[in-house]
């Protein structure tokens, strides 16, 4: 690589906005090549849009919890951990990480058994093929608030289904089936994404890796299963974690078919905060916040660290 | 390699069970739920009060979509989501992608943590609560620049994440021929990094507009309704009346206003988000 000298006149002009150089004993007058080539200024004004309209909200979200904010009064006091004893003694606390991992869980299964029969499908690439990619990712672009209300009204007990079956399913108002429901729902809208993405997995398997277990005389179950869906792997997991860290935070869909409903056997944790920010409670609904963020990074991490261990692996 | 890998000797009730089987799919999980949104769309209300799969005995679709703008202001929702949409993606894509560079060049403990940092929005969940307390703070709350502060906040770990990666695949050596040259930092970024960036940044924009044109839950805590609601936020507006006006038709109109310019977006940049999508996902 051509060494690059750097006269102290350019580093001059460079150094005021730059701050401090970094990178080891120098000579003086020198900055370190790449903080003149590669200055910091570019990055800072994304880090600091970032710092204050991400990570400070989620930092003070570690301190509203335990405050009484609320719309009732104008202070602001604290009150240590009286917001989680009343979200835990009603139920809510409990109710809520239950129903949104099996929320996730159950969507992110949807969603990528979905994604992965259009994928097989739709493998070849063929115009037949393309036309109707493009037709399962329509849901993907539709807003799930759209999408929502597209199904309840579909699902609602005198919608579209039940009158077309001519049954008389009460899709979205069971406390036990209607999750499902929504789940599947959750699925539909984001199955086009995961085909694509598990389209590509299978695009990288090489051919000759096919051809040799044909030769072995394997069929299309044996080649999927021992050659296909080892190599799959990435995509899988790369779909998995997106899928199941994305449905934690869902909202719109829920909100549009159930609101939450029947008897809160969907209220998800952004359901409950929409509805209790709604009451002006608003110190607990951080604190259901606070909780929701604690549970994405116990699970994110893991999955996270497991992910870059796999791909080191590979 | 010949031609697409195909599945291992395909019988012939595959050949023709597979496109027989994917139109049959088709049809009923994406076509059913679209003629629904177009014939309610077009039904009058009185026979769209119980929605449902028939064709509309009259056809009005004009008439619901003019209701629409009337009673559901949604023009002005369109142009409120434009204002707030457009400013969002464009800050999204040049903080993002100055950031990227210097984290794709530079290489020490700091700027690691830095780019850790700012990918870390990948994961955590935005804390929607403190969002409000904070903008009402800074006197931002219920203001469309609250709401593109938020958003560009949102979305710039995705945008840094996927840039990051394509900077680093760009060969240093085109940048130290233009130092050569003389070049200053900016002029390298300007003439010769953002014009390489073009296929990601369609790729990031494309993506950002999506979520934030279809964004609800955020629209409504930092805005709360009012007159710069956006276009889900309207759209939920009237659906939640819809229990008292049963105005199936309008949810409908709506529906369908809000989805086209998407629809519109993703066939002009088909290729290019498929692609952009998938070379960030599998590499």
């Amino acid at each position: 690589m051509a060494d690059t000298v750097i006269r102290t006149r350019r580093k001059q002009r460079a150094a005021p906005a730059q701050g401090r150089g970094r990178g080891g004993p120098r000579r003086p007058g020198r900055l370190p090549r790449a903080a003149v080539h590669h200055p910091w200024w570019f990055a800072l004004p994304a880090i600091a849009v970032f710092t204050a309209f991400f990570l400070t909200p989620n930092l003070l979200n570690f301190f509203y919890p335990f405050t009484d904010w609320s719309s009732y009064h104008p202070g602001i006091s604290f009150t240590g951990l009286d917001n989680f004893r009343t979200i835990a003694d009603d139920g809510s606390l409990l109710r809520a990480i239950r129903t949104t991992l099996l929320y996730a869980l159950l969507a992110a299964l949807f969603q990528n058994g979905f994604g992965l029969v259009l994928a097989l499908l739709l493998e070849d690439d063929t115009r037949f093929n393309r036309i109707f990619r493009a037709v399962f990712f329509l849901p993907v672009l539709i807003s799930a608030l759209a999408t929502g209300y597209v199904f309840q009204a579909l699902l609602d007990q005198d919608g579209a289904v039940n009158s077309v079956l001519g049954t008389d399913v009460p899709w979205l108002g069971s406390t036990t089936w209607t999750l499902v429901v929504v789940t599947v729902i959750h699925g539909w809208k984001w199955m086009g994404l995961a085909m694509l993405i598990y389209l590509a997995g299978l695009k990288g398997i090489p051919g000759d890796m096919l051809e040799a277990a044909r030769m072995d005389g394997a069929g299309p179950w044996r080649t999927f299963w021992s050659v296909r869906r080892p190599m799959l792997a990435p995509a899988v997991t790369f779909n998995v974690t997106t899928a199941l860290i994305g449905s934690m935070n869902t909202f719109d869909i829920v909100q549009a078919t159930t609101g939450g409903g029947p008897a809160a056997a969907t209220e998800v944790f952004n359901i409950y905060m929409f509805r209790i920010f709604g009451q002006g409670l608003y110190a607990q609904a951080s604190a259901m916040s606070l909780v929701l963020f604690l549970i994405v990074v116990a699970i994110a991490i893991p999955l996270v660290i497991g992910l870059r261990r796999r791909e080191q692996m590979l | 390699m010949s031609g697409s890998p195909s599945l291992a000797r395909p019988g012939p009730v595959w050949r023709y069970g597979r496109p027989a089987l994917v139109l049959l799919l088709a049809g009923l999980a994406v076509g059913v739920p679209l003629w629904l949104v177009a014939v309610t769309s077009a039904k009058p209300q009185a026979e769209a009060i119980r929605p449902n799969l028939d064709p509309p005995r009259q056809w009005q679709p004009g008439s619901n979509y003019a209701d629409a703008v009337s009673q559901g202001e949604m023009l002005r929702g369109f142009l409120n989501s434009l204002l707030v949409v457009v400013p969002s993606v464009v800050l999204v894509l040049i903080l993002g992608a100055g950031a990227a560079w210097v984290f794709a060049r530079r290489k020490s403990k700091l700027v690691s943590a830095a780019y850790a940092l700012c990918i870390s929005g990948l994961l955590l969940p935005p804390a929607v609560i403190t969002i409000v307390m904070e903008l009402r703070q800074l006197g931002l709350a219920g203001t469309r620049p609250g709401l593109i502060a938020v958003y560009t906040g949102m979305y710039l770990s995705t945008a840094v994440f996927f840039m990051t990666g394509f900077i680093r695949a760009i060969p240093a050596e085109l940048e130290e021929a233009a130092r050569m040259d003389g070049a200053k930092p900016a002029r390298i970024f300007l003439r010769i990094i953002l014009p390489l960036l073009r296929p990601v940044i369609a790729t990031a924009a494309i993506m950002v507009m999506l979520y934030a044109w279809s964004d609800m839950f955020y629209a409504f805590f930092v805005l709360g309704g009012g007159d710069a609601a956006t276009l889900p936020l309207n759209l939920y507006q009237v659906a939640s009346a819809q229990l008292y006006l049963n105005n199936w038709h309008l949810v409908f109109a709506y529906v369908v206003v809000m989805s086209l310019p998407m629809v519109a977006v993703f066939l002009v940049g088909q290729r290019k988000i498929v692609s952009g999508i998938t070379s960030g996902a599998v590499k």
